[in-house]
């Protein structure tokens, strides 16, 4: 096995196309689990651990630029202001030490359903892009055509994922995973949701309940509706238990889960449902709080 | 009755905190009762870290450190590495075993199969039923065929890849209607290969029979009947130290093994045979040892690691990666249980009947003696008048099942305890009112016909642990996330959330039953060194956690009144310690230490004696001299033993049990037996079903606690094992096929899983054990399970007959109501 260690990123983007087979290693807290277990063993392991530039973020009062290499560690520590969603989702991730090596590049390289990052990337809107570079340039990816299959994302063989880039928060967003021990668990299944007063939209993300991550589609839109034709967004008014119930039924139906070791579909379909509704009440609740405030 | 109590977070109370209410008949604690006679008795004063008190575990730093160095971390110049070929189905015929291509691949130095084998090719814990490498027949998913020895795991690795196998898959036989009907699903081994008492596919099995048996009469008699089938799924030791060994071929064409294991000498016993040695050329050191549980009673790698060592004239180091590890040892037998209880409408119990059905999978491992604790503990510790028992182990192709902490008394704990919840409902009593009611105490007789010739305090710890207060309500208007169910993967603010609390007590076994005579030896050396006497512990007790090292240089402390004591690497060069299970190393092999203490001590006396002509008959070791209540201090050890070394070995022999009737169940079968009860506070988030353990209380009559600080552990770590298993811990297996084999699907308790475990002890001594010691590390492990899902029942109103309880259970697929 070859292991190749540039030392900044432009040599990484060499020799990731002149090794286009190459598994980019940073954290190294999924691709060496899988190497232990003899699930991958790559022909070359292309190290980034030497690239500073990717543990780096920047906000620029609209995106954050967030580095595929910083840690969840950080992600708590520094960025739960602007992405409560992701901070939330980072939380969960494995232990201290995991988080301490873990980021969002490598849950997004791995395009695991499980991965605790989607759930939350998705909700925070469709404005979120994957920085995807190679020697030939650079291309943003959509979130919602990042995910292509099961552990399987749409980038070419030469490229490495540079960075994501997050709409900073405009409105309270929050995360729900399901696991069967109270920490250091693979989601049986997850919720990402997040209000974006701004646009009148919602954002929704499930994790572990289908190929891919995925968007409940027509629970953002009865939602998104909902709150415009109501006119809720202005008044802060209470949901009422009907929406909360039909949203999550919403949120349940666009799932398509699996039994397995983890959990049953049945069971996963149910935790979602629960999940969205108290999502939806905590992040309602707090945003009734902001508007009554700023009033 | 001695009396300590100590919160999760301030273990060490030491001895003499406390109350101190009666029959401290404690040893090593003499002086104490000595009023008034100031230097006397600073002279007779034992050593504050001799028994009773509580000094840290010798290795606990390193471990904490990561610096301690474990089985897995062992090198050797010039060391290959063995790795075994691994069979991807659980029922199979061998067609041929193709090893050129493997042997071919540079680096390998050896590819053996079952036909390299110079010995022996069976071996067993208790039935020499299992083939050291594959013969013919694959009867478990996970079995052994072939070896590969090469100068690096990774082209062992594809060396191992290169071994072809031809198999003809055959469907596997796995459910108990399977197991019992060969003539329709087949012979997991054929019928003319059973061994002891194994027929059909009963791998053992035993009856009992006590009072008038369970008759239509003996049913009539009752006015209250509960009933009911209980399941306990497949729980896996789960020691961090995965199985690890270096084998050293020796000059004289035997072999040094180095090893992380439970018991050297029979792990030597059964290899002697299959590497076609003498026992005595087949040395055994303990190497350091992550971990056990019972998962280390059989043999690993072992055999394997020697064999490819014989072969190839180098030291051979096998260690197995995580997943291999959950095929490298048995589990915790699976089990289905029948129980049935006959009540007067008082309360009182009139009879018991219980089927219980325990998968043993593939090989019979331990399997004979967890049938013999199922069926002689399977009533729980309760006086019942009339008792009939049937209990049996399969085989199976399942995973292989065996020894693991508290065996047969954890499975059928769950059902007998959760019997008693049904049947205080039925009642309408309170359930731990209907336990007291018909707790077993001293003077009763077991099932067994046994008498309870020791302190059984089981109404006792009862009532102890329902006085203890409880934690207080959840603060809804101060919550943290942390402390809830589902913790940081913030699944609620407090919705759904409801609490429970539920009680349970159990009953365990203390040492090697049924007429097993597993004693202990101990050798231990007096000598000056530096100018000071330091005792040598020496003994082959495998220390795996429980802190045995720990104890031994305590009780050579009090015995011999010195402060220095060193305690010689486990070895085979001394006589055997006997396995570190079923509670007995304390003991058993602490017993022997003592023994031998003793004797050294008696002969430095008698050295003196000679020497100096004392006559007073009231002498002892204390503070580094030879003392006397009567003339105080009268000469230094140091002076006394000059250059010369009293170096002793003694055996430790329990009072002798015999074999239960294989009919009845009758007889004197145990050497102790040993009681907790427990408190489980839970919340659950009834909607999603995800559970919180609020607090685990636990009381415990320990005897003698030697080092209150390791027994508080030894609860804890029980308790918390416990706990995986009422709600988590499982290994998943489907048509023979393990499916969870890791750390990310086999879950074990993290520290947000696990309570504050606050802990009473009692300490009523057993006239017949060293100290009046009783075994501890189990009894938990026995009594808290059931505990935890009679508190989820009483937050959900499910009936819950199964464990681990899942997230489902109490959602999409709830069992049903109580």
């Amino acid at each position: 096995m070859e292991f190749l260690r540039p030392a900044t990123w432009d040599e990484a983007l060499a020799a990731k196309a002149e090794h286009p087979t190459a598994l980019p290693i940073s954290g190294g807290t999924d691709v060496m689990v899988e190497m232990n277990f003899d699930v991958h063993r790559p022909p070359a392991i292309l190290d980034l651990n030497r690239v500073t530039e990717l543990t780096e973020w920047s906000n620029d009062g609209e995106v954050v630029r967030l580095g595929a290499a910083v840690p969840y560690s950080r992600i708590i520590d520094e960025l739960s202001g602007p992405l409560p969603g992701l901070a939330l989702a980072a939380h969960t991730v494995g232990s201290p030490q995991i988080r301490n090596r873990g980021g969002v590049g490598g849950n997004l390289g791995a395009a695991s359903p499980a991965g605790d990052s989607h759930p939350a990337l998705l909700a925070a809107g469709r404005d979120v892009l994957v920085e995807a570079a190679s020697v030939r340039g650079t291309r943003l990816i959509p979130i919602d055509d990042f995910y292509v299959g099961v552990k399987r994302n749409c980038l070419e063989p030469d490229e490495l994922i540079r960075a994501v880039r997050i709409p900073v928060a405009d409105g309270p967003q929050q995360f729900s995973k399901i696991g069967t021990r109270n920490a250091m668990v693979i989601a049986v299944c997850a919720f990402g949701f997040a209000l974006h007063p701004r646009s009148g939209t919602v954002g929704t993300g499930i994790g572990s309940a289908a190929p891919t991550p995925r968007r409940a589609v027509e629970a953002e839109e009865y939602l998104r509706d909902v709150l415009a034709e109501r006119g809720l967004w202005e008044s802060g008014e209470l949901l009422g238990a009907e929406v909360i119930q039909r949203f999550g039924e919403l949120v349940k139906a666009a799932a398509s889960p699996i039994d397995d070791v983890r959990g049953t579909a049945d069971y996963r379909r149910h935790a979602l449902a629960v999940m969205a509704r108290r999502t939806l009440t905590w992040t309602w609740n707090d945003y009734r709080k902001q508007i009554r405030s700023a009033a | 009755m001695n009396a300590r109590t100590s919160a999760q977070n301030s273990a060490g109370t030491g001895a003499g905190t406390g109350a101190r209410t009666s029959t401290g008949t404690s040893t090593g604690t003499g002086a104490r009762t000595i009023q008034g006679q100031k230097n006397l008795q600073d002279i007779r004063q034992s050593s504050k870290d001799g028994i009773g008190g509580s000094p840290l575990r010798p290795d606990g730093t390193l471990k904490v450190r990561g610096e301690f160095a474990y089985s897995s971390d062992m090198w050797h110049e010039d060391m290959l590495w063995g790795m075994a070929l691994r069979s991807p189905h659980p029922r199979a015929n061998i067609l041929s075993v193709d090893i050129s291509e493997a042997l071919a691949v540079p680096g390998v130095y050896a590819v053996l199969t079952h036909e390299d084998i110079p010995g022996a090719k069976y071996y067993g814990l208790e039935i020499a039923d299992q083939p050291a490498l594959a013969i013919d027949r694959i009867r478990y998913h996970g079995e052994s065929i072939a070896l590969v020895a090469a100068d690096h795991p990774e082209t062992a690795r594809r060396a191992v890849k290169k071994i072809k196998v031809e198999y003809e898959v055959l469907t596997p036989i796995v459910t108990e209607e399977q197991c019992l009907d060969p003539e329709t699903y087949g012979y997991v081994h054929e019928p003319h290969e059973y061994k002891s008492h194994a027929y059909g596919n009963i791998c053992h099995e035993q009856k009992l029979v006590s009072g008038l048996g369970v008759t239509d009469e003996v049913r009539a008699l009752a006015d209250v009947v509960v009933s009911g089938t209980y399941e306990v799924g497949m729980q896996d030791q789960a020691f961090l130290g995965p199985e690890s060994g270096l084998a050293v071929p020796a000059e004289d064409g035997g072999i040094d093994l180095y090893i992380a294991t439970q018991w050297l000498h029979v792990d030597r016993q059964q290899m002697a045979p299959v590497l076609g040695l003498p026992e005595e050329k087949v040395r055994l050191t303990l190497a350091g040892v992550g971990g056990a549980f019972g998962g280390r009673e059989d043999l690993s790698m072992q055999i394997h690691a020697c064999l490819l060592a014989q072969r190839t004239g180098k030291p051979v180091k096998i260690v197995y990666s995580r997943d291999e590890s959950f095929f490298g040892h048995v589990h915790r037998h699976p089990a289905k249980m029948y129980y049935e209880h006959g009540a007067t409408r008082d309360g009182k119990l009139v009879y018991a009947d219980a089927r219980i059905v325990l998968d043993g999978g593939a090989y019979a491992s331990a399997s004979p003696a967890v049938v013999g604790n199922a069926a002689s503990l399977g009533h729980g510790p309760y006086v019942v008048p009339n008792v009939r028992m049937h209990a049996i182990a399969l085989y199976s192709n399942n995973p292989s099942c065996g020894a693991m902490r508290g065996f047969g008394a954890v499975q059928a704990a769950f059902g007998y305890e959760t019997q008693m919840d049904r049947l205080a409902a039925e009642l309408g009593m309170d359930p731990v009112e209907l336990r007291q009611l018909n707790a077993m105490q001293q003077g009763d007789l077991m099932p067994t016909g046994q008498e309870i010739d020791a302190p059984a305090p089981v109404a006792e710890l009862l009532r102890r642990v329902k006085d203890m207060p409880l934690p207080p309500p959840l603060d809804t208007d101060d919550l943290d996330v942390r402390l809830l169910p589902g913790a940081l993967s913030n699944t609620s603010h407090g919705e759904g959330i409801v609490r429970g609390v539920g009680y349970s007590v159990g009953i365990k076994n203390v040492g090697f039953s049924e007429g097993f005579d597993d004693y202990s030896t101990a050798r231990v050396r007096l000598e000056v060194i530096g100018g000071e006497p330091v005792a040598m512990v020496h003994t082959a007790m495998a220390e795996v956690g429980q802190g045995g090292v720990t104890v031994h240089a305590q009780i050579a402390r009090t015995e011999l009144g010195v402060e220095q004591v060193t305690i010689h690497p486990a070895n085979t060069e001394v006589g055997s310690a006997g396995s570190t299970s079923a509670s007995r190393q304390t003991y058993m092999t602490g017993g022997a230490v003592k023994l031998a203490a003793e004797a050294v001590k008696r002969e430095l006396i008698e050295k003196g004696r000679r020497r100096y002509g004392w006559t007073q008959q009231d002498l002892t070791l204390a503070g580094g001299k030879v003392v006397s209540e009567s003339a105080g201090a009268l000469v230094s050890m140091v002076d006394l033993l000059g250059e010369d070394a009293i170096d002793l070995t003694r055996e430790h022999h329990h009072r002798p049990t015999v074999p239960f009737d294989k009919e009845t169940g009758q007889g004197f079968g145990h050497v102790q037996y040993t009681f907790c009860a427990n408190r489980a506070v839970v919340d659950v988030d009834v909607e999603l079903g995800l559970v919180k353990v609020v607090e685990l209380t636990a009381v415990q009559d320990v005897g003698k606690a030697l080092n209150p600080l390791s027994v508080v552990g030894q609860i804890q770590g029980g308790c918390t094992q416990a706990l995986g298993l009422a709600v988590m811990e499982e290994i998943i297996v489907r048509d023979g096929k393990v499916r969870n084999a890791s750390f990310t699907d086999y879950l074990i308790p993290t520290i947000l899983d696990t309570p504050p475990i606050p802990v009473e002890i009692l300490e009523l001594p057993d006239p017949h054990a060293p100290y009046g010691l009783r075994g501890v590390g189990e009894a938990p492990t026995v009594s808290a399970t059931p505990s935890i899902v009679a508190a989820i029942r009483n937050a959900t109103g499910l009936a819950l007959r199964r464990i681990p309880v899942r997230p489902e259970h109490l959602t999409t697929e709830r069992p049903g109501e109580l």
